[in-house]
């Protein structure tokens, strides 16, 4: 199969160097606010700070998928002796908690890089975050072009999976002539 | 729509338990901008000059500035005010961190408190739901817990929360009200907070806030941002480190104590100590720093570094910035900096002033070893400097024997005392203690800000222009290079022609009209500062600051969609100046008020003295008594505070 290149921006979050000071929030809120910096609310920021000064935990959490349900169970990270909060490193808009939901309509946010016209040169958060705290990093991968299959035969397949495929092709014949009559 | 502010404020009345948002007049915002500005109006409406300030009547205001909460980096000031118990003045304290911001996201700018609370209560704003909550369980904890408890019990993990400790309750005229890494402490404004019965306030907010102009707005940050990159890598040369960079001084950065330690005076203001730093203290205190401090961490929206996370084993973490850790030790005589972090963890769960509370105990032990006070004033102390220390503190927030008369500091814990003790209150300026600062020449400039200061705190007032004249001609002309932040060009040659010896050294250089040129210039940085709730530390404090008179306009103007320029600005901040004059005026502050500590300065200079301060009332247009003529008011429009000085009889003849 064909080999094409992919582009994957990261942003490398060194918990050491960040003041807490949630300017990437504020700038994030701005960016996205429409007409773009026209409005100042972190609370429709799509990174967060999941903050806890007197346990010392800063950790800038960004905006993943939504999710509709919660996980079954929750993860609690021990990292040298300090205790982070529950799902304290999870990127869902999630039902078990209230951040990266929309806080008029409730409607999931997701971090899209800032992606922009023309594209900026880093995301909002990073160029704000004047202690290095974030990092931009973009490479280019090589990955096998993968041919998508088409959506009908998505779902053949499943039902062939199920029923077999003299049952599918059984039914499709009736289903036919049924048409026809 | 209202830009750059919500539009409205929080009332609060406590006696009656009464919950009110209430719309506010766009037209005093393009008076008074806000922050300090809008607070000064209210006061000044609100409750005549007699009123005391634990009266009910008396207003507890807490309010953003006009650009908090937005994305100017460092705008997150809360501005605080209320009548000082100390002073009986004015109080206006302020804080960073992250409370204003919060507020405005909120949807409110302010919070005006008045009333009493007949039982300890905190406040609950989450948006538009606003409570008034009981704090029984809360009473007697400290300030920093505080604010940790109501987050978990309202399980608010994102809320802010400004609270007062067991000072604050006990009405300690030094108390604080602490929040996150920042506290408002000067004048006691903890006391009116515990006297009106809130332990605290605790915020969220998810609402925006509108810019008018916002391509011009990301601008101005986005320049703001550059050029504090530049300054954090081009820090002034020529001056003493912790002045050289931008943020409040480098305290918690910083290790080298040299300069404070052998310069600022030790015990109650009066030891100066020229050997202390020695190289084995070096290495200690250096290392007790560093083992303490878990992080350094910034207030809102600011990339500075000015705070850090203090751990001291066997303790409670707390946050600290600035000074601190050296006021307590070098009050207490202690050799030792490991005391004054642990102390400090005590004094900010108390929630007591850093600046004022140390020089009240050593005070109290000057009048102890003057036999003014007695062994059973002090029955039961320690003997060592540091569990005396100790013991005074858990005496003073609990208002204990001896305690209870220093917790109203020394200016008034003298007149009770009586059989001579005020000769021992010697670093007050208008009743409030002053940084234990005790120097040789007069410097014009610091007499006029010392003595005129209605904010009665240095460090509240100085700021931009170099403290001390550069060596050489050189230096001078290095520094004045890039100085584009100066209002006019005038400065830069005052800054040439400013010697260390000879014919253009203080006392007579600055000369009287460019000493008053400078302060005015000082002064107003602050004041324009206080009004937009941006910190002193990216603006009016540091050399070379990224906020200044010829940028603030823009940000005004794109922010608010006010029309603005630097006239207006300068206008804007004659307004203000005038309007908390007048407030400290109608209170009886008059000329003789305005007098620095008499051992400030080894050599003093009354005649020049006398000149500096009858120039700089005059470029105020103020009389011979600090006291604003009719004119001056109505050309600001403040005709109504004329009229209603004039009718007291404190402005005579129209």
């Amino acid at each position: 199969m064909a080999k094409v290149k992919k582009k994957i921006k990261s942003i490398k979050i060194d918990l050491d160097k960040c003041n807490g000071c949630r300017a990437c929030e504020v700038i994030c809120s701005a960016f996205h606010a429409s007409p773009k910096y026209s409005g100042a609310n972190p609370g429709r920021a799509r990174i967060r700070m999941i903050r806890d000064p007197l346990r010392d935990v800063y950790v800038p959490v960004y905006a993943g998928e939504y999710t509709p349900a919660e996980c079954m169970g929750r993860d609690k990270y021990v990292i040298d002796g300090k205790e982070y909060d529950e799902c304290g490193f999870c990127r869902a808009s999630c039902p078990s908690r209230d951040a990266f939901k929309d806080p008029d309509s409730g409607l999931p946010l997701k971090c899209d890089m800032c992606e922009d016209d023309p594209p900026q040169e880093k995301p909002l958060c990073v160029q704000w975050c004047l202690n290095d705290a974030l990092i931009y990093e973009e490479r280019e991968e090589e990955v096998e072009e993968e041919e998508s299959p088409e959506a009908l035969e998505v779902g053949v397949k499943a039902l062939t999976d199920k029923f077999g495929l003299d049952q599918i092709m059984d039914a499709v014949a009736r289903m036919s002539m049924s048409k026809k009559g | 729509m209202r830009y750059s502010e919500t539009g409205f404020n929080l009332e609060i009345d406590l006696s009656r338990g009464n919950i009110e948002r209430v719309e506010t007049d766009p037209r005093l915002t393009e008076l008074y901008l806000g922050g300090l500005g809008t607070n000064a109006k209210i006061l000044w409406d609100r409750v005549p000059p007699e009123t005391d300030p634990f009266s009910p009547d008396a207003p507890l205001i807490f309010s953003s500035g006009l650009l908090g909460g937005t994305i100017a980096p460092g705008a997150n000031r809360t501005i605080i005010t209320a009548y000082s118990p100390q002073t009986l003045l004015m109080g206006f304290s302020m804080m960073g961190g992250f409370f204003a911001p919060e507020m405005k996201y909120a949807g409110y700018d302010k919070i005006i408190f008045r009333g009493k609370s007949p039982d300890l209560v905190y406040l609950w704003i989450n948006n538009d739901k606003v409570e008034i909550r009981d704090a029984a369980h809360l009473r007697g904890k400290g300030a920093v817990e505080t604010q940790d408890i109501i987050r978990k019990e309202l399980n608010q993990p994102s809320a802010h929360v400004a609270a007062i400790g067991l000072a604050g309750e006990n009405r300690v005229y030094t108390a604080s009200i602490e929040q996150g890494r920042s506290s408002a402490s000067r004048l006691g404004l903890g006391a009116v907070m515990g006297d009106k019965g809130i332990k605290a306030i605790a915020v969220r907010g998810t609402n925006d806030i509108n810019i008018a102009r916002p391509d011009e707005f990301i601008k101005l940050c986005n320049e703001v941002l550059e050029y504090i990159k530049f300054r954090n890598a081009n820090p002034v040369p020529n001056i003493m480190t912790i002045l050289q960079g931008l943020g409040s001084p480098q305290e918690m950065v910083e290790t080298d104590e040299k300069w404070h330690t052998e310069n600022f005076s030790w015990g109650n203001s009066r030891i100066r100590r020229k050997d202390f730093w020695t190289k084995e203290i070096e290495e200690r205190w250096k290392s007790v720093q560093l083992d303490v401090r878990k992080r350094l961490i910034s207030c809102y929206n600011c990339p500075m570094k000015c705070g850090a996370i203090i751990a001291v084993p066997g303790l409670s973490i707390y946050m600290m910035k600035c000074f601190t850790k050296l006021t307590y030790t070098m009050g207490a005589l202690v050799d030792d900096l490991d005391f004054g972090f642990r102390i400090s963890q005590r004094a900010a769960e108390y929630g007591v002033d850093g600046f004022s509370t140390p020089q009240i105990m050593a005070f109290g032990f000057e009048l102890k070893e003057a036999g003014i006070l007695t062994d059973a004033d002090f029955e039961g102390c320690p003997s060592d400097n540091e569990g005396r220390f100790y013991w005074l503190l858990d005496r003073i927030v609990r208002r204990e024997g001896i305690g209870d008369i220093l917790a109203d500091g020394t200016h008034w814990a003298a007149k009770k005392i009586g059989k001579g003790a005020e000769a021992y209150v010697h670093n007050n300026i208008k009743k409030h203690e002053q940084l234990p600062l005790k120097l040789g020449m007069l410097n014009p400039v610091y007499y006029l800000m010392y003595a005129t200061g209605e904010k009665a705190n240095i460090t509240q007032i100085e700021g931009q222009f170099p403290q001390a004249p550069f060596m050489t001609m050189e230096e001078r002309e290095a520094f004045v290079k890039d100085w584009f932040q100066v209002p006019d060009e005038k400065f830069k040659q005052y800054v040439l022609d400013w010697e260390p010896r000879g014919e253009h050294s203080n006392p007579l250089y600055p000369t009287v009209d460019m000493s008053v040129d400078i302060v005015d210039w000082q002064e107003k940085m602050h004041y324009i500062d206080d009004a937009l709730g941006v910190c002193a530390g990216l603006s009016s404090f540091p050399l070379k600051p990224p906020y200044h008179m010829h940028n603030y306009p823009h940000f005004i103007s794109s922010a608010s969609g006010i029309d603005m320029d630097e006239t207006g600005l300068t206008e804007v901040y004659n307004r203000n100046r005038n309007l908390v004059r007048a407030i400290n005026v109608r209170r009886g502050m008059r000329r003789a008020d305005e007098d620095p500590p008499e051992d400030h300065w080894k050599k003093r200079f009354p005649e020049l003295e006398k000149k500096l301060l009858d120039a700089y009332y005059k470029f105020k247009g103020w009389d011979d008594d600090g006291i604003p003529t009719k004119e001056t008011l109505q050309k600001l429009d403040l005709g109504y505070v004329a009229e209603d000085l004039e009718q007291r009889g404190i402005i005579k003849n129209g």
